[in-house]
């Protein structure tokens, strides 16, 4: 199993959810966060003042697959969110050691999908 | 005693509370971080709460009461005793003593709420309570009495203050210096303001205290007539001006327009309008409004981070420096042509328009500065004004009202 987290463009989203779907990957968390990358971030004014360094807003997902969806996951993201400019994002694949469904008690590779 | 103007002088009133809340409320609000929203709304709410009573009680006897040797009113009026439904002559005869008091009090009530800009986020709300009461009382009661009371001696001396650049923004602004000064910066100030967190509060309350001077400004006619619409025209225009003026300064200077710009640059054009509105004609008013929103950009955004004081909403800012420049514009730019009770200022050919107008002004600074000074060390001795540090790092809307106002998880 591994979890496989990424950090998106906000206005990819949709697309990216759509490819997602396309390779039955329905399950996923999706949170607002903020960040900077080789960008560098925005510059922000207040009453004449320059404020470098302001963070951008950037959607992340986190998406446990079982091994055989690993792939697909990463090529639908990517094809989802790719511009090929600077900004559109990373994503980070890692070990899950266990993964539990609430609802039933079942365990594992079972419990993911 | 004339329908018209009562109604006119009643409606106004109720604009100028508008003002404060919740113009100001919103506009103050909007500019602090998110953790402290409520602590200004609760600040300006109380304010009209504690100040209308105080008015009532003492306040506008002490402001407007039967002159003391013209630097006081006598005390025969506590608790509105001779204040009535008929007209007091010496203020207007068109319309009830009540109504002239009730729009007094909107006065009294908006000028320590602009002060509340100087020492947001880190005020102890009882020691806040405890000197505004006090400075209300020790500070704007007498100046509303020497400029605007039957027999002060600001008004003997002949200055121009329509509607109140000395008593109102003047006497706050310089105070919330003092104030910014004595309760030092914020923790995590670094000479640049700390983002707002909510700017279109800010923008809603900008635009409700455009909406709501025009009872400030043409309210101070005192009546329905050719006076206060031209206070009314004068009042717009120079806003207008100010905002744009202040927009392009920036864009010229920072690249780029911004909408807090436009609204501080508003706001700074409706307080530099206020002493001059009822004096001057529509075509100086918008001069007078290009020159302050320079003046006070000048003094926001690049004066005040080199001193390093830390005034954090721009009280002195925008009413300390915007009341300074109305106050000599109003010397300047007056003429008898618009108001025959009012003078002419230097540009009509009376230099001493001009050396009454400043001599009020530094008075009225020097009077404001030691009382402040005074009220703050006594306040602060026997209470503490500030916050400590870790109910500042908080916030003061969990820390001094044990509330939120926004839930980030349902």
């Amino acid at each position: 199993m591994k979890l496989i987290i990424a950090i998106i463009q906000p206005h990819k989203l949709e697309a990216v959810k759509r490819e997602l779907e396309a390779v039955d990957v329905n399950l996923m968390t999706v949170s607002n966060v903020l960040g900077q990358g080789r960008q560098k971030g925005v510059t922000e004014i207040y009453r004449g003042a320059k404020e470098a360094g302001g963070l951008l807003n950037k959607i992340r997902l986190d998406i446990a697959v079982n091994e055989d969806f690993v792939e697909p996951t990463i090529k639908a993201i990517t094809k989802g969110s790719h511009t090929g400019s600077v900004g559109d994002g990373k994503i980070f694949v890692v070990e899950l050691a266990e993964c539990i469904r609430i609802s039933s008690g079942e365990r594992g590779g079972v419990a993911i999908g | 005693m004339n329908s018209g103007d009562t109604a006119w002088v009643l409606t106004a009133s109720a604009l100028v509370l508008l003002m404060t809340i919740p113009g100001l409320a919103f506009f103050y609000g909007g500019l602090v971080r998110r953790k402290n929203v409520l602590s200004i709304l609760m600040q300006c709410f109380i304010i009209v709460c504690v100040v209308s009573l105080q008015w009532m009680l003492f306040g506008y006897s002490l402001a407007f009461g039967p002159d003391f040797h013209g630097i006081i009113g006598k005390l025969d009026w506590l608790g509105l005793a001779g204040v009535g439904s008929l007209p007091n002559p010496d203020y207007s005869k068109g319309i009830p003593h009540y109504a002239f008091m009730i729009f007094q009090a909107m006065f009294a009530i908006i000028t320590p709420a602009l002060i509340i800009g100087a020492y947001a986020e880190r005020v102890k709300f009882s020691a806040f309570l405890v000197f505004t009461l006090l400075w209300t009382t020790f500070v704007y009661d007498p100046l509303a009495h020497w400029v605007w009371g039957v027999g002060g001696w600001m008004r003997n001396l002949g200055a121009l203050d329509f509607a109140g650049g000395i008593v109102v923004h003047v006497s706050s602004g310089i105070s919330a210096l003092v104030l910014a000064l004595l309760l030092g910066k914020r923790i995590g100030y670094n000479h640049r303001p700390i983002r707002p967190h909510n700017l279109p509060f800010t923008v809603l309350g900008a635009a409700l205290l455009w909406f709501g001077w025009f009872g400030f400004n043409a309210g101070s006619a005192l009546a329905a007539d050719g006076l206060a619409a031209n206070a009314f025209v004068t009042t717009h225009m120079a806003t207008a001006a100010a905002g744009l003026t202040w927009a392009l300064v920036e864009w010229w200077h920072n690249g780029t327009p911004t909408i807090l710009g436009a609204a501080t640059g508003a706001v700074a054009g409706l307080v530099a309008v206020t002493p001059a509105c009822g004096f001057v004609n529509p075509m100086n008013a918008m001069f007078i409004g290009m020159i302050v929103a320079v003046v006070c950009y000048l003094a926001v955004a690049i004066i005040k981070s080199k001193l390093g004081y830390d005034d954090s909403l721009d009280a002195f800012g925008v009413h300390g420096v915007g009341g300074t420049v109305g106050t000599i514009a109003t010397g300047l730019f007056a003429e008898k042509a618009v108001n025959a009770a009012g003078a002419n200022g230097l540009f009509f050919g009376n230099a001493h328009q001009l050396y009454v107008q400043s001599l009020s002004l530094l008075v009225a600074v020097g009077f404001a500065v030691i009382m402040t000074f005074i009220i703050f060390k006594i306040v602060d001795a026997i209470m503490g004004m500030r916050v400590e540090e870790h109910n500042e790092i908080v916030g003061l809307d969990l820390t001094q009202q044990s509330e939120a106002a926004y839930t980030v998880i349902e």
